[in-house]
């Protein structure tokens, strides 16, 4: 590995961290020149008046060590994978379904009669002679076999790199089984080799369930404030904590997109009156569909945090301008917080002004910083996985971003208003009227706007500049996924897994707040971390 | 828990449900983790090199590098070459290692790339420095397992560079098959107590068991060194552990470099581990040195002390055909029933195996090779078992019918010490024998009445 001249600390910079600007040229420098001039664009020094142009959701260059998976992963692994009593089948060779078998943590919570096939695998096991001859008479067996043992709600089927090769049509074999059997299957073309990343699969995963499912099942629900959460995958029990706290407030949540949730919930969300959005690079696509033939307005909302949720239930609360859920909210929130309060003095006086960097997935990067923030923490370098523009410099950006050739095939449904089922919930007057008292619908602000100046934001981070950055800014924790977790460690820094929240959680909402401060506490102040150094080889201060 | 599993078993053609196996790269990138200075690289979507990386670390709790030619949709129409070739010079200029070894996926098998060729092309454009090394296997998804996906990638190494000078040395190749880093510290014991020059391939001891020092370890200082693969041409003879992981490897040093071989069980038990000290002792021309005999004292004195808790005692078996091969034979040997006994991969040779050795005790017992473990749980509820002993992935059975379970083989995701403890050899068996006693007494303990509950087990 490239080693490199030594980083004097500026001055003038907070927390006297090195200038971001000196890290950024040393960090371009140890590439090869070809390789360093891609990765510059990659990585940025924030302004967050001015968030500027950052390269993002482009190919990974083939050998750079990253975080990255595929596009299976963000359909399967991330988006459908969750709902609880559907069939999950992967057609293919074994690894795929058996990787993406509950290593994420999406939790569900069973009883009442509701199947739960979370704990399952289920696989067309693919073999030489299926890549041969064609897989789609097995693929359609396997279902058979499927809705004979199990009798599910639906079936869903998930392509993987070699089904696309071979040219098996999955959505004809789901046709016809959907014909055959009398329930609803239908298949998703997300081999592995599309787009750039998991992103890719979000967005195909986002446009097979609004095409099969949404809207599915027509249903008045009697309730003045229905709603749904987009993008919350329950990891941990996220969920939960979000579902506990809405039913205190009386809201009422119709379907979760799509943690702890059934298959008829998902069918019948249309019928809610307001989106909001946790993670929006997986889930916008679903909420701008919904909006667009069901008038369901959206907004981007964070649960991760203390401060954030409550912000996020006053703007629930505004939106539908009711004075006694107002008050109900305001209400709900000022108990929380009384009930969080003594953990959140008591661990903020041992972690402010502590340094987090934070490098994950398309959203957590940006919402672990409220809960930082929470406690006094500052968050010195951040990026995303497999995250767009829009989610570092905000949507206003949208329009500018250029559709690669990576991207171009990923197919953008074009949406319009359903002839008999289009309700906006509020008229166009009533929304401008909103918006100009400051309301914002159909936002997110990016990871930027609230990052400091002067600190670094890269995406797509590789494992060298992983290693480097740590070595440079010496962080008192670092956030990210399992396989750059030991390695962190290894260098005497504890990092925390945001994927899978290093299997506890929830830190959702305010009593998952509450956990995340005691374990992030619990984290930095381990006495192991001084005992690396055996006595024999300390020297005598 | 797994509610939707009925006892009711129904014939499957096309549909496996939980399996117990998983596909051929994630066994190639272990097998090259134990080569010095190695960067494994997946010639395929990103997909599965992040997979079998995170699979790989959420069992060892320990760092995996491995890098991945990153194929887009355009790498898939157009062949994956220039990804190679870029990966290639992108990893030596940045991550320097001693050797490269690529294996293949099933996107860039079914597509055709032929990686010698590409290799061969990367040679000639200077893309791989002068005394620096490219290796590779093919291990398409779609054919065999992970177990096989170790075994290609080992036969590889040897491919590319066992070679034989014509002067044979005193050494004997080992290799291992695939165990933990403890397993293969354990086997390095025994040949070194033997005093018998020995190389073994691949070696992940003082790798996925690396110390806490502060510092990350790009290439940790274990593995097995590009001049021991070569010198392994030269060798006497070759000790293969276990026919699916190791026999190949075993086959081409012998077709290859005229190193004679056999192949014997995984030492996981009492009898197999006296096969492979009897075989030490042959090659050696030494007696059983008798710090070993005194460890094969102390396990069997254990089996026959703890006698009643094992005798009669149901079990069933999965995991990999030669660790589960060698267990069978372990339990049978202390007087337990395999009654229901299944791996993920494939061989038919595997059901012959295990009915063999059960023919005697258990001759109705359920045998399955490319099981999965939605079957397991099926036999399971149709003859229940007093013990399980598997993977992480039966903790979901083990709860659900409430049936202790030992946990064994690859992967074990939830629990540790696998990989610092070994199971190989009298000690592992020892350490084994004492697992399974104590998750029976911890069992009869919990289930016992007030009157009942013994001080003195």
């Amino acid at each position: 590995m490239t080693e490199s001249a030594t980083i004097t600390p500026d001055a003038a910079s907070p927390d006297a961290v090195p200038s971001a600007e000196k890290v950024r040229e040393e960090l371009i420098a140890a590439y090869p020149s070809k390789v360093g001039k891609k990765r510059a664009k990659h990585i940025l020094v924030n302004d967050p008046a001015n968030p500027p142009e950052i390269e993002a959701n482009v190919r990974t260059i083939p050998g750079i060590i990253t975080q990255r998976g595929c596009c299976y992963a963000g359909c399967k692994g991330v988006v459908m994978g969750p709902i609880k009593d559907m069939v999950h089948i992967v057609h293919g060779p074994v690894g795929c379904s058996y990787y993406a078998w509950m290593s994420r943590r999406n939790q569900a919570a069973t009883g009442d009669g509701v199947q739960n096939y979370l704990n399952y695998a289920f696989t067309t096991d693919m073999q030489d002679e299926d890549i041969v001859f064609g897989g789609e008479k097995k693929l359609a067996q396997a279902i058979r076999e499927a809705y004979a043992t199990f009798k599910p709600k639906a079936i869903d089927v998930f392509s993987t790199c070699p089904v696309g090769l071979i040219g098996d049509d999955v959505h004809a074999v789901a046709r016809q089984m959907k014909e055959e059997l009398g329930i609803n299957v239908f298949g998703f073309s997300c081999e592995g080799y599309k787009g750039v990343s998991q992103s890719a699969g979000h967005h195909i995963a986002n446009n097979g369930l609004f095409k099969n499912v949404v809207g599915e099942t027509d249903v008045a629900i009697d309730h003045p404030f229905t709603i749904n959460i987009l993008g919350e995958y329950n990891i941990g029990g996220d969920a939960f904590e979000i579902e506990r706290i809405l039913e205190k407030c009386g809201i009422k949540l119709v379907a979760t997109f799509s943690g702890n949730v059934k298959y008829d919930d998902l069918a019948t969300s249309h019928n809610a009156k307001l989106n909001v959005v946790m993670c929006h690079r997986s889930i916008n696509y679903m909420a701008e569909m919904m909006e667009k033939k069901f008038g369901i307005p959206w907004f981007k909302v964070n649960f991760i945090g203390a401060d954030s949720t409550a912000k996020s239930l006053r703007k629930i609360a505004q939106f539908y301008g009711d004075a006694a859920l107002i008050a109900k909210v305001e209400a709900v929130i000022t108990e929380e917080m009384a009930a969080i309060a003594a953990v959140r003095t008591e661990v903020s006086g041992r972690l402010t002004g502590k340094k987090a960097m934070l490098f994950v997935g398309g959203s957590r990067a940006h919402h672990y910083q409220d809960l930082f923030n929470d406690v006094g923490m500052v968050s010195v370098t951040a990026g995303y996985e497999f995250a767009h523009r829009d989610d570092y410099e905000s949507r206003r950006v949208i329009p500018a971003i250029k559709v690669d050739a990576d991207s171009r095939n990923i197919e953008e449904i074009q949406v319009g208003p359903d002839p008999k089922r289009y309700a906006p919930t509020k008229t166009a007057e009533e929304r401008a009227a909103m918006e100009k008292s400051g309301f914002a619908f159909s936002d997110y602000d990016g990871m930027m706007s609230q990052m400091r100046k002067g600190t670094l934001v890269i995406d797509d981070i590789s494992h060298f500049e992983m290693e480097r950055l740590i070595q440079i800014y010496k962080p008192d924790i670092f956030c990210s996924g399992i396989k750059d977790k030991y390695v962190v460690e290894k260098m005497g820094v504890p990092c925390k897994q945001l994927h899978s929240y290093d299997y506890g959680g929830p830190y959702a909402g305010f009593k998952g707040a509450e956990n995340f401060y005691r374990e992030i506490d619990r984290m930095i102040s381990k006495r192991i971390w001084k005992m690396i150094v055996p006595p024999w080889k300390k020297t005598a201060a | 828990m797994l509610d939707q599993t009925t006892a009711t078993i129904t014939e499957r053609t096309a549909l496996k449900i939980n399996p117990a196996k998983t596909c051929q790269p994630v066994g190639a990138l272990y097998a090259a983790l134990g080569v010095h200075g190695c960067l494994p690289h997946s010639h395929g979507s990103q997909g599965c090199c992040a997979y079998h990386r995170s699979q790989l670390t959420r069992h060892f709790k320990e760092p995996v590098m491995a890098s991945t030619s990153s194929f887009t949709e355009g790498s898939s129409v157009f062949g994956g070459m220039a990804n190679l070739q870029q990966a290639i010079s992108t990893i030596f200029e940045m991550y320097d290692p001693e050797i490269i070894a690529v294996h293949t996926t099933c996107l860039s098998e079914t597509i055709g790339d032929d990686i010698p060729t590409i290799i061969g092309k990367s040679q000639i454009e200077g893309r791989i420095p002068e005394g620096k090394v490219v290796v590779h296997c093919n291990t398409p998804s779609y054919v065999g397992s992970h177990v096989t996906g170790f075994s290609n990638m080992v036969k590889g190494f040897v491919k590319y560079l066992a070679a034989s000078t014509g002067r044979r040395s005193e050494a004997v190749n080992l290799i291992p098959g695939w165990v933990e880093p403890s397993d293969m510290a354990e086997l390095r014991r025994y040949t070194d107590s033997f005093k018998l020059p020995s190389i073994m391939l691949p070696d992940t001891s003082s790798v996925l068991d690396a110390p806490a020092t502060g510092e990350h370890s790009f290439y940790p200082k274990g593995g097995t060194t590009i001049a021991q693969i070569r010198a392994m041409g030269d060798a006497r003879h070759t000790l293969a552990l276990g026919r699916w992981a190791s026999q190949d490897a075993a086959d081409l040093l012998t077709k290859q470099c005229e190193v004679p071989h056999e192949v014997l069980d995984l030492p996981i038990g009492l009898g197999a581990t006296d096969r492979f000290v009897s075989a030490l002792a042959r090659l050696s021309g030494t007696a059983v040195p008798q710090p070993i005999e005194d460890e094969r004292g102390r396990l069997v004195d254990v089996i026959s002390d703890m006698h009643q808790y094992l005798g009669g005692k149901t079990v069933a078996i999965w995991g990999d055909p030669d660790q589960v091969i060698a267990l069978t034979e372990f339990c049978r040997d202390m007087d337990m029933k395999p009654l229901h006994v299944l791996t993920g991969s494939h061989g038919k040779e595997f059901e012959a195996r295990i009915k063999e050795t059960l023919a005697g005790s258990v001759p109705d017992a359920n045998v399955k090779e490319h099981g999965d473990l939605f079957l397991m749980h099926q036999w399971i509820k149709n003859r229940p078992v007093d013990l399980m002993i598997g993977t992480t992935y039966g903790k979901f059975i083990s709860r659900a019918e409430d049936i202790p379970l030992v946990r064994f083989g690859w992967p074990i995701l939830d629990r540790v010490g696998h990989s610092y403890f070994a199971s190989v050899g009298y000690t592992g068996g020892l350490r084994l024998a004492t697992q399974i006693i104590s998750a029976i007494q911890e069992r009869q303990d919990r289930d016992a009445p007030d009157h009942a509950f013994e001080l003195v087990m």
